[in-house]
């Protein structure tokens, strides 16, 4: 008797909230109409600080721009998030649940991998996605739906590349996740340029759910490498920056724009460990966005936690927030919300946001030939501009 | 109503082959008017995720279940086994011209593509003999990775199966870890692609196919079940030493039940693989087994159909129906409560609730059959009327007794709270221990 | 002695982890020693015991934080036992193991739930975190304590089974749970004193292992929970010496083989030294050889 009653309540428990949930919403009478954008960003898993990073620049977007005109009538813009755990397999469903939401467009994900496996689940729906971080060539090859407003992994590569050699620079210690398309493609690019330019490179890679770097720091001491090149995600980074100030690593850290957070810098707070990145955007680069979005950081507590404690911007919440606006442009230039007409637009929308302007050329590659490289300055604990980099064709 | 059971009519195996085979056609047909009508961007369409999903989530878990239910062999290899076949099934049908793009970083070694080659030996892409090579091929390479699958079962299986219950879990754990660390291995990578994604090789679009396949071998399975083997298996399950006493090869039946099982679960494996369009080896963790283990048990150790059921509304669960937990309204307010993570929560506690309270699972040990469902409505009117006629005697006395009993209640709080817990608890019956039960009950006699 | 400097940092991280692994490996095989349960809820307890320890510090000082999270921790095995095993102590084993995989999963989640999937950092126990320069090879203060505190509290608790009568009540339980039961020994004070014991050692192990690993996630107690079930089940489930000498094993090979350049294999490589040793000795290395009666 008593599991029945245990069961019953489970069932009508799930059951009343799920109608519940489902009966939901409604449109407020001032829009002509409601424009629903994807969010697909990793909410969870190895990637869910940058993930949430990423969404709150379009969160802030959405706050600043809630509305937009199609047609000459207002539309309300409604945002509809979906968790990818950072997980391939999860990716798929959530991709699913996006389209299946009837948004026009999606936006993300931070983290390559789950871009290129929900890839088809978009090119299958039609449905335009547009990339914001993600920087392996594969997200947008070969898949028509796909745009993105960075730069490239190879271009990227190249950057750190010569930078590291310019620097002198001539022994690269590599590490990858295994399993991560973007760790694994940055420094396999990085390699490749690297030693085209003559230099010697040790390459490892770590499996998933490692908190031990114990081995690798050593790795890297022990075959007296000059450089410690790791774009992995911002988790690990925190433990490799541990590692290294615990073991006296004695070489600069390298890395891709994942390392671009305030929770990377303030786990250098306080150490010895050098650290260098390339990003997309430099704090101060746009000092109205800046001071708009701590504002409102500051109001809303849950932004504020998502973004790490802290109001120091990361640069995917930069792009975030322009990718928003590119969406904007884009359902604007379709005068419709079908996914269909926004996808036909999208290809010759241009916009000037606050990372530079987004034009989209081979592939539905944004053209991007610069990108910023930082330095972490250990006593405050914030990123400082170091150079602008860009890469002679 | 045991009376009612008594008296059950049983129906002629003919009427059951023909209401079967409708059902089946009426599922199938359900389906496919359902698909041309629904589109992708209805809220609707998830139903399809589902589908497919739990299709092939029911394969493998019904061939988990050969294994832990009905030969009571305790294996949690299942993840590395669904990635053997994944692989498998993904590397020989990624078309040529792709390989360069999929193999970013490696000189792909494998340079055909089964598929591929029989579309061209048919007529080529396009003509009906074409299309009709790539379903062979597709077919052709999901036996294929079956196999494989099966002949790594069998060489794990030589060392593993010798160990007892616990060790044989863990051992066949650590295979799976081992397997799936093998396939992220940099030095494989001209056939692996390392740890990176597979992909562009063929897939399913409709839910018709993993259905039907699923269902083919989900069909195998319970003829295997129900022949001499199964029994034999049975008797391996109920008590090994009596079974060896019996006649029954203990090595070679658990061999069997093993590479059997394995083979689906790698045919499982390539329909995962199809289904998520890509692959890689990270997410095939010891939690997926675990997630496995967990339907299995959901839907009853040892019932095929509780197997079935079980996995069709576990997905249904995590992937469509809580999703609204994750969205932060509730009754049309916002609550801060319902932010992504909550539905993971609510899930988890649901599960804990199922194996407290209802510990044999949705099926128990019992299986679908007509007699059943027949019998179910045929006796449904009786216990329908005599249910609301008993109703208001019921209600009368439920509302007598419950000052008394809230009285007592809060009385009995006090000292209950300060150890009566512990002899309530810990005394909760549970007459109808099944076999793995006893089993172990008389490993701990010793 | 280059040998030596070249591998030493390699063994310090092996021991120093091998120690923690021990610590939570204690408590998977005394609890499997008297339940004959994979209580696979441990790992995820003991990444409880960091995130409790990162939100207490947030609010306390230090000395209070760290006596409070291993009281809560105890608290916190003890409750779970007491609701999600308890009540199947009669059900098939299988069902209390899917309980045990069910509130892994719950705690797993929860920590989702409450951290937002944002990595925590462990807070910083000074005295344990600064750097230490042991032969030229420098690392954490904590890896020198890690193996002194193991041996101090495996000595403790060996002896407290020894010695004691709740630890005779102990080892006559995993010796056989029906005839003690008969024979008046209370199953469950017996059962909430293991947990007791697994949980506070889990707990330590949490200080030591993430002041060493400072960042915890939800999935944190995955690896190093599966790690020392594995080290418990190559020393012989059921057996604490037994567990103990695994952890160190796993630890040590573990980081030798990283130090190889094979660090793709760390994790897979735990698992063949598994399986080696149960085809070599099937019930582990200390473990006692159970015999099929009819």
């Amino acid at each position: 008797m008593k599991k029945k009653v245990a069961l019953l309540l489970a069932l009508v428990m799930v059951f009343s909230m799920f109608a519940v949930g489902c009966g939901g919403g409604g449109d407020d009478a001032e829009y002509a109409g409601t424009v629903k954008i994807g969010v697909f960003e990793p909410a969870s898993g190895d990637n869910g600080p940058g993930g949430k990073q990423e969404a709150l620049g379009v969160q802030y977007a959405n706050y600043v721009q809630p509305t937009v005109e199609i047609g000459g009538e207002t539309y309300k813009v409604e945002l509809v998030e979906a968790d990818n755990e950072s997980d391939n397999g999860k990716a798929v469903t959530a991709a699913t649940n996006l389209v299946s939401s009837g948004v026009s467009i999606v936006l993300g994900s931070y983290g390559s991998a789950v871009s290129i496996a929900a890839g088809d689940v978009f090119k299958d729906a039609g449905m335009p996605a547009m990339g914001i971080t993600c920087t392996n060539p594969q997200v947008t090859k070969g898949n028509d739906v796909y745009f993105r407003i960075c730069f490239l992994d190879p271009f990227q590569g190249t950057v750190l590349a010569n930078y590291a050699w310019d620097n002198g620079m001539r022994k690269a210690y590599c590490l990858s996740k295994l399993g991560d398309d973007y760790s694994v493609g940055l420094a396999n690019f990085f390699m490749q340029a690297f030693k085209a330019k003559g230099g010697a490179v040790v390459y490892e890679q770590f499996p998933d759910k490692n908190s031990d770097f114990t081995g690798y720091v050593a790795n890297a001491k022990k075959q007296g490498c000059d450089v410690f090149f790791s774009p992995v995600s911002i988790e690990a980074a925190v433990l490799i920056i541990d590692q290294a100030q615990a073991q006296k690593l004695g070489m600069p850290i390298l890395a891709g724009d994942t390392w671009d957070s305030n929770k990377v810098a303030e786990a250098a707070k306080g150490t010895d460990v050098e650290i260098i990145v390339t990003t997309f955007y430099q704090e101060g680069g746009n000092a109205q966005f800046d001071e708009g979005i701590k504002a409102w950081m500051e109001e809303d507590s849950t932004a504020l936690k998502n973004n790490g404690g802290n109001t120091d911007l990361a640069a995917v919440t930069a792009m975030g927030y322009d990718a928003y606006f590119v969406a904007l442009e884009a359902i604007k230039a379709a005068g419709s919300t079908d996914p269909a007409d926004v996808l036909a637009a999208l290809p010759n929308v241009e916009y000037d946001g606050v990372c530079g302007k987004v034009v989209f050329g081979e592939n539905g590659d944004a053209v991007r030939d610069v990108a910023y490289v930082k330095k972490c300055n250990n006593e405050t604990g914030k990123w400082e501009f170091l150079a602008e980099q860009r890469v002679e064709e | 109503m045991t009376e009612e059971r008594l008296t059950a009519r049983c129906l002629s195996k003919k009427t059951k082959y023909i209401l079967s085979a409708a059902a089946i056609i009426a599922v199938l047909a359900l389906v496919w008017v359902l698909e041309q009508n629904i589109p992708p961007t209805s809220s609707w369409s998830m139903l399809f995720t589902v589908i497919k999903k739990g299709a092939i989530y029911s394969l493998v878990v019904v061939s988990m279940n050969l294994l832990n239910g009905f030969t009571g062999l305790f294996s949690l290899g299942q993840a590395g086994f669904m990635l053997i076949g994944a692989y498998a099934y993904a590397i020989f049908a990624i078309p040529v011209e792709a390989k360069d793009s999929v193999y970013q970083y490696y000189e792909p070694l494998i340079g055909f593509s089964v598929p591929e080659m029989l579309t061209n030996a048919m007529g080529g892409a396009g003509t009906v003999g074409g299309t009709l090579g790539e379903y062979l091929g597709v077919i052709i390479l999901m036996l294929f990775a079956g196999l494989v699958t099966a002949g790594i079962a069998f060489l794990i299986g030589l060392p593993v199966l010798r160990l007892k219950s616990d060790y044989l879990a863990i051992a066949s754990l650590g295979f799976a870890e081992i397997i799936r660390t093998i396939f992220q291995w940099d030095g494989l990578g001209s056939v692996t692609n390392g740890s990176n994604l597979l992909r562009k090789f063929p897939t399913f679009s409709s839910s018709l196919f993993p259905l039907i396949v699923s269902g083919l071998c989900i069909a195998i399975i319970v003829l295997l079940i129900n022949s001499s083997y199964g029994r034999a298996f049975k008797a391996i399950r109920d008590d090994e030493i009596a079974a060896e006493a019996m006649g029954v090869n203990l090595f070679k039946h658990k061999q069997l039940s093993f590479v059997i099982s394995s083979f689906f679960t790698g045919i499982g494996g390539a329909m995962l693989a199809m289904f998520q369009a890509t692959v890689n080896a990270t997410p095939f963790t010891s939690n997926m087994t675990y997630e496995l283990l967990l339907i299995v048990v959901i839907g009853g150790i040892g019932s095929v159909t509780g197997s079935v059921i079980g996995s069709f509304l576990f997905i249904a669960c995590s992937e469509w129906w809580l999703r609204f937990l994750d969205e932060g309204q509730f009754l049309g307010m916002d609550a801060d409560f319902m932010r992504p993570g909550f539905r993971k929560v609510v899930f988890a506690l649901i599960i804990i609730c199922i194996v407290l309270f209802y510990s044999r699972g949705i099926m128990g040990t019992r299986e679908f059959s007509w007699d059943g469902v027949f019998n179910f409505f045929r006796t449904l009117p009786t216990r329908l009327v005599a249910f609301f006629k008993a109703l208001p005697g019921r209600l009368v006395a439920f509302f007598k007794a419950l000052p008394g009993r809230i009285v007592k209640f809060f009385k009995t709080l006090p000292s209950r709270i300060s150890g009566k817990v512990k002899k309530l608890t810990g005394k909760t019956k549970n007459s109808k221990n099944n076999h793995i039960n006893n089993t172990d009950k008389r490993e701990e006699a010793q | 002695m280059e040998l030596l400097s070249k591998w030493l940092p390699y063994i310090l991280a092996g021991i120093s982890v091998g120690g923690q692994y021990a610590l939570i490996a204690i408590g998977y095989t005394m609890v499997y020693g008297i339940l004959r349960l994979i209580n696979f809820a441990h790992g995820d307890m003991f990444m409880i015991a960091g995130l409790m320890a990162v939100y207490l510090a947030t609010a306390l000082p230090l000395y209070i934080t760290l006596p409070l999270v291993l009281v809560l921790t105890v608290m916190l095995g003890c409750t779970i036992e007491v609701v999600a095993y308890r009540p199947l102590r009669t059900a098939p084993r299988m069902s209390i193991m899917i309980s045990a995989i069910g509130v892994s999963y719950f705690l797993q989640n929860l920590a989702l739930y409450a951290t937002g999937g944002l990595a925590q950092t462990y807070p910083k126990i000074e005295w344990l975190a600064r750097t230490v320069n042991v032969f030229g090879a420098s690392t954490k203060m904590v890896t020198l304590v890690t193996p002194v505190l193991v041996i101090v509290l495996v000595v403790a608790l060996v002896m407290l089974i020894k010695y004691t009568k709740i630890g005779m009540a102990m080892r006559a339980v995993s010796r056989d749970f029906e005839t003690s039961q008969l024979m008046g020994i209370d199953i469950n004070r017996v059962i909430t004193v293991t947990f007791v014991i697994g949980s506070f050692l889990a707990a330590i192990g949490s200080i030591l292992y993430f002041t060493n690993y400072t960042g915890i996630m939800p999935t944190s107690g995955g690896m190093p929970g599966l790690k020392a079930f594995v080290a418990a089940v190559f020393g012989g489930i059921g057996s604490i010496p037994g567990a103990v000498i695994g952890a160190f094993v796993i630890g040590i090979c573990e980081n030798l083989i990283k130090g190889a350049n094979l660090t793709t294999f760390s994790d897979a490589f735990t698992f063949v030294l598994l399986i080696i040793i149960l085809m070599v000795k099937p019930t582990g290395l200390f473990g006692e050889k159970n015999i099929d009666k009819v």
